[in-house]
C-alpha cells in the first residue's frame, strides 16, 4: 500500500540508467560541501551543488559587536587570506567612521594582502595539484607557503589568523629588518614558481586533461556573474585593484593577468600568474613606502557610526569581496553584509559540469577558485 | 597501595618464572612438536654421511651445533623452502616490504620532505611495522548490504593470485618456485585472474564508489592485457620457447630490450596501468571516487590488497627483468667461498670449529641472485617515479593509449621481431644460439 504524500510533494522519478552520487561532505574531492551529481556512465547529466554545511552565522554576529570586536571573527570564513577577507571592513568602517589612514599603513596594508594572496593561492593550487593526482604539486606549493606565512608572522604575531588589519591602519608596525628579510623570500620564491611551471604546467598529461574542459565563455562569464580569477580567465579584463583602486594601487607597478580560453587550464593558470604580479607589487611597495612614521589612526573609545549605510570591495584571492554595512547610531553596525567571490562563482558549477566526464568533476569544480567555508560564512 | 607500581616480591617473581615455562613446555609439547612433525613430513628427507634422516634424527640433530648445517642444507634444497621462503613468498615480501620504504623515502626526496623519521630510530625504518600493526589493530567492517562470503574471500584470493605470480619469477640458475614449460602463459592465464578478483569484489561491496571503480579497473586492465600480451610476443617468436628459464638463458650475451626498446616501452607502460599506479591510478582516484573498488575494505582487509598490490609490483618488475633484461646474468663478481673454511674450519681463539657441509648456496646462485635483485630493483625504482611527476589520466585517455597507441607499438615491434628472424640475424641459427 502506497503511502499518502502530502500535497504538493513529489517523488522523484528513478531512471535505471542514471546513478546519483552524493559526492560530499565526507568525500575527498568535495571540501565542506555537497555536490549532488548524477550520472549516466561516465557522463554527469546534472550536478546540483548544496552549500551550507559550515554556515556560521558571521553576519548576524556581526549585529552584536562593535566596529572593533568584529574585527577577529570576521576573517575566519577565510582563515588562509585572512587579510583580505578583513580588508574592505576596514575600509567600509574608515569612511563610516571617517577615519584619515596613515600613509605607511596604507603600503603596509597592500604589502600584508599580496603576501597573503600568495599564502591563499599556494593552499589552492596544493589542493588542486592532489585533486588531480599530483601528489608533488600537493607538497610544494604547501612547503612554499611558508615563506610567506614566516613574513606574515614576524608582521602580525600570528602564523594564521592575523587580525592585523584595523579601521585606521594597521595593528602594529614592522618589525626591524623586515624590508630585506621580505625581498629576499620574495626573490628567493620567483624561482620556485618558475619550478612550478616545468612540473605542472607544462605537464602533458595535466594539459591533455584540463585544456578544453569546462569552458565558460565569455559572455557566460559575465552573465552568471562570476568574478575573480574565473572571470579573467574567460578574458574579461576586470581586477578591483585596477579598476577601483584602494589606499595606494593606483601608485604601484602591476598588471591584470587575463587568458581567453575559459577552461579549467586557463582558470588554473590565472592564480599562478597573479602570483608574479603579487611579488611585483610586494617589491615596488617596499620601494615606496615611507620608512617611517605613524601606522594607526586611534579611534574614540566605543566609535559610532552615523545613521549612514556604506560599501566597499576588494580583490581577494578568490575575487572580488564586499562589505555593505549599515550603520543606525549606535557602537554596532544595524546590518552587515558579506558578498564573497567564492559564494558567485559557487552558481557556474552546474553549468560548467553537465555533460562532462566524471574523472573531470574535481579538475572543473576546484578551478572555480571556491572555497566553500567562505561561501558559507 | 598503588596497583601501577606494585612492590617488588622475590616470591612472586620466581612463581611468574616457573608459570612461563610451564606454558612454553605445554605449548611446544602439545603445538609446537606437531608442527615440526608436519614440516618435516613433507620434505623430501635426505642422506647425510650415508644416515637416512628420520624426523627423530633431524630433531637430534638439530640440537647439536655442528650438525645443524647439513639439516639446513637439506631444508634449503626442498620445494617447501621454495615455495614459502627463497625465490617464492618470503623473498618477495621482503622485497615487497623494502619497495614500500624506498617509495616514501624516495617520493619524499622529490616532494621536498623527510618522509617516514621517528619510528624505529634509523629514518623510520619501523614504519611500515607500525602501520601494520595500526592495520591488524583496526576493526575490519562490513557493509550490511555486502555480499559477505564474496567479500571476505576477495582480499585473500588477491594476496594468492599475486603470490602465484611471483612463484613464477626466476631469481636464480635453478632457483624458481614453480617452472612449467608454458610459463609465459602461465603468466597470462594469473595476470587474467585480476580483474575478476576487482569486480567481485567491488560488486559484493554493494556500494556506488567500489561500483565505479570496480568498471573502471575492469575498463582498465582488459584494454592493457592485450598490448601486454602483444608486446611479449617478439620474445616468444625470437626465442623459440615459452619457459622463463630458457629465455633468460637465451640472454646470455644480449639482452631483448637492445632489440626490442618498443616492445620493453609498451611492457613498462602496461605494468604501470595493471598495477594501478599514477599516473594509471583511475579505479582509485580518491578525489573523484573516493578510494575506488577498496573503499569498504578496512583493517587488515585493506592490509592485504596493499601486501598483494606490493608483491604484483615485485612480480611485474621482475618479469621485467626477466624478459628484457637478462634476469640473473651478469658478470661474476660474488667472491667464491673461502677453500679454507671447508678443509681446515674456523679458528677463532683457541677453538677450531669443522662445519660439515659448507657453502650452504654455490657461487653462481648468490651471483645470480645478486644481478637479479640490482636489475629488479631498479626496474621497480622507475615504476615507482612517475609517481612523483604525473597526475592521473582520464578514462578515455586511458582507453585511448591502450587500444590505439600501444596495440599499434605492440603490432610494429611483433614485425621488428619477425624481421629479425627472417632476416638471419637472430633466432635459430643467427646471433644467438
Amino acid at each position: 500500500m502506497a503511502t499518502q504524500l502530502p500535497p504538493g510533494i513529489e517523488l522523484e522519478k528513478v531512471d535505471d540508467r542514471i546513478m546519483t552520487l552524493n559526492v560530499g561532505p565526507q568525500h575527498p574531492g568535495s571540501g565542506h560541501m555537497r555536490l549532488i551529481i548524477k550520472v549516466d556512465g561516465d557522463y554527469i547529466v546534472s550536478c546540483d551543488p548544496d552549500p551550507g554545511y559550515v554556515h556560521r552565522g558571521e553576519e548576524k554576529m556581526a549585529e552584536y559587536r562593535n566596529y572593533i570586536q568584529n574585527i577577529p571573527h570576521l576573517e575566519r570564513p577565510v582563515i588562509h587570506d585572512s587579510c583580505n577577507i578583513l580588508y574592505p571592513y576596514c575600509l567600509a568602517v574608515e569612511d563610516l567612521l571617517g577615519i584619515e589612514v596613515p600613509e605607511r599603513a596604507k603600503y603596509i596594508r597592500v604589502i600584508g594582502s599580496e603576501l597573503n594572496r600568495c599564502t591563499y593561492i599556494l593552499y589552492w593550487l596544493a589542493i588542486y595539484g592532489i585533486f588531480l593526482g599530483h601528489s608533488t604539486m600537493f607538497m610544494w606549493p604547501v612547503g612554499d607557503r611558508e615563506l610567506f606565512i614566516d613574513l606574515l608572522e614576524a608582521m602580525s604575531g600570528a602564523r594564521v589568523t592575523h587580525a592585523y588589519f584595523v579601521p585606521g591602519g594597521v595593528r602594529n608596525d614592522l618589525p626591524a629588518n623586515f624590508e630585506e628579510r621580505c625581498l629576499r623570500q620574495v626573490d628567493y620564491f620567483e624561482k620556485r614558481l618558475k619550478e612550478y611551471e616545468d612540473i605542472f604546467y607544462q605537464n602533458p598529461v595535466l594539459k591533455q586533461r584540463t585544456e578544453g574542459t569546462g569552458i565558460l565563455s565569455r559572455m557566460d562569464a559575465i552573465r552568471l556573474g562570476t568574478t575573480g580569477s574565473v572571470l579573467r580567465a574567460s578574458g574579461v579584463d576586470f581586477d578591483v585593484r585596477k579598476k577601483e583602486p584602494y589606499d595606494v594601487y593606483d601608485n604601484l607597478d602591476f598588471e591584470t593577468q587575463v587568458l581567453r580560453e575559459g577552461d579549467s587550464y586557463a582558470r588554473s593558470r590565472v592564480p599562478y600568474l597573479e602570483m608574479f604580479e603579487s611579488c611585483r607589487i610586494i617589491k615596488d611597495a617596499l620601494k615606496k613606502m615611507p620608512k617611517s612614521g605613524s601606522v594607526r589612526t586611534k579611534l574614540k573609545p566605543n566609535p559610532k557610526g552615523g545613521n549612514d549605510e556604506v560599501y566597499r570591495r576588494v580583490e581577494s584571492g578568490r575575487g572580488s569581496l564586499g562589505y555593505h554595512i549599515i550603520s543606525n547610531n549606535r557602537p554596532e553596525p544595524y546590518r552587515v553584509k558579506i558578498s564573497v567571490g567564492s559564494f558567485r562563482n559557487l552558481i557556474c558549477i552546474p553549468y560548467l559540469l553537465k555533460g562532462e566526464k566524471l574523472g573531470n568533476m574535481p579538475a572543473v569544480y576546484w578551478s572555480l577558485n571556491y572555497w566553500p567555508v567562505e561561501a558559507d560564512r | 597501595m598503588s596497583t601501577i607500581a606494585p612492590e617488588f616480591r622475590l616470591s612472586r617473581f620466581i612463581a611468574s618464572l616457573t608459570d612461563i615455562i610451564f606454558w612454553i613446555l605445554l605449548i611446544f609439547s602439545i603445538i609446537g612438536l606437531p608442527l615440526v612433525f608436519i614440516l618435516l613430513f613433507y620434505i623430501k628427507l635426505p642422506v647425510v654421511n650415508g644416515q637416512l634422516l628420520t624426523p627423530y634424527l633431524a630433531m637430534t640433530w638439530m640440537a647439536d651445533p655442528s650438525r645443524t648445517i647439513p639439516i639446513i642444507k637439506s631444508l634449503i634444497h626442498t620445494e617447501f623452502f621454495r615455495i614459502i621462503a627463497f625465490p617464492g613468498f618470503g623473498f618477495a615480501a621482503l622485497l615487497a616490504a623494502a619497495t614500500i620504504f624506498v617509495e616514501r623515502k624516495f617520493l619524499a626526496k622529490i616532494q621536498l620532505r623527510v618522509g617516514p623519521l621517528y619510528c624505529g630510530k634509523i629514518e623510520g625504518i619501523l614504519q611500515l611495522m607500525a602501520d601494520g600493526l595500526k592495520l591488524m589493530s583496526k576493526e575490519i567492517i562490513i557493509p550490511a548490504k555486502a555480499d559477505k562470503p564474496i567479500f571476505w574471500v576477495a582480499p585473500l584470493l588477491f594476496v594468492g593470485t599475486a603470490a602465484a605470480l611471483t612463484s613464477l619469477i626466476p631469481v636464480a640458475p635453478g632457483w624458481v618456485a614453480a617452472n612449467p614449460n608454458v610459463g609465459l602463459l602461465t603468466v597470462f592465464a594469473t595476470i587474467g585472474f585480476f580483474p575478476i578478483i576487482t569486480v567481485l569484489s567491488s560488486w559484493s561491496a554493494n556500494s556506488k564508489w567500489t561500483f565505479i571503480g570496480g568498471i573502471r579497473a575492469l575498463h582498465q586492465m582488459i584494454s592493457f592485457e592485450i598490448p601486454l600480451i602483444l608486446s611479449l610476443l617478439g620474445i616468444v617468436i625470437l626465442t623459440g620457447t615459452l619457459n622463463l628459464t630458457e629465455i633468460v638463458e637465451s640472454q646470455q650475451h644480449y639482452w631483448w630490450i637492445v632489440f626490442m626498446p618498443i616492445g620493453a616501452i609498451v611492457f613498462f607502460i602496461t605494468i604501470i596501468a595493471e598495477l594501478e599506479r599514477i599516473p594509471f591510478d583511475l579505479p582509485e582516484a580518491e578525489s573523484e571516487i573516493v578510494a575506488g573498488w577498496l573503499t569498504e575494505f578496512s583493517g587488515m582487509m585493506y592490509g592485504l590488497i596493499q601486501l598483494g598490490t606490493y608483491l604484483k609490483l615485485y612480480a611485474f618488475a621482475g618479469l621485467f627483468t626477466v624478459l628484457f633484461l637478462g634476469g640473473w646474468n651478469g658478470p661474476m663478481v660474488w667472491p667464491p667461498f673461502p677453500q679454507e673454511i671447508i678443509t681446515n674450519g674456523i679458528t677463532i681463539g683457541p677453538i677450531t670449529a669443522h662445519i660439515p657441509g659448507l657453502p650452504l648456496f654455490d657461487q653462481e646462485m648468490l651471483n645470480g641472485t645478486l644481478w637479479f635483485v640490482i636489475k629488479t630493483v631498479g626496474v621497480i625504482l622507475v615504476i615507482l617515479l612517475p609517481r612523483g611527476v604525473f597526475p592521473r589520466i582520464r578514462i578515455d585517455m586511458l582507453l585511448h593509449t591502450g587500444w590505439y597507441t600501444l596495440i599499434g607499438l605492440a603490432f610494429v615491434n611483433i614485425f621488428i621481431a619477425l624481421g629479425l628472424l627472417y632476416a638471419g640475424v637472430l633466432g635459430h641459427g643467427g646471433l644467438m644460439q
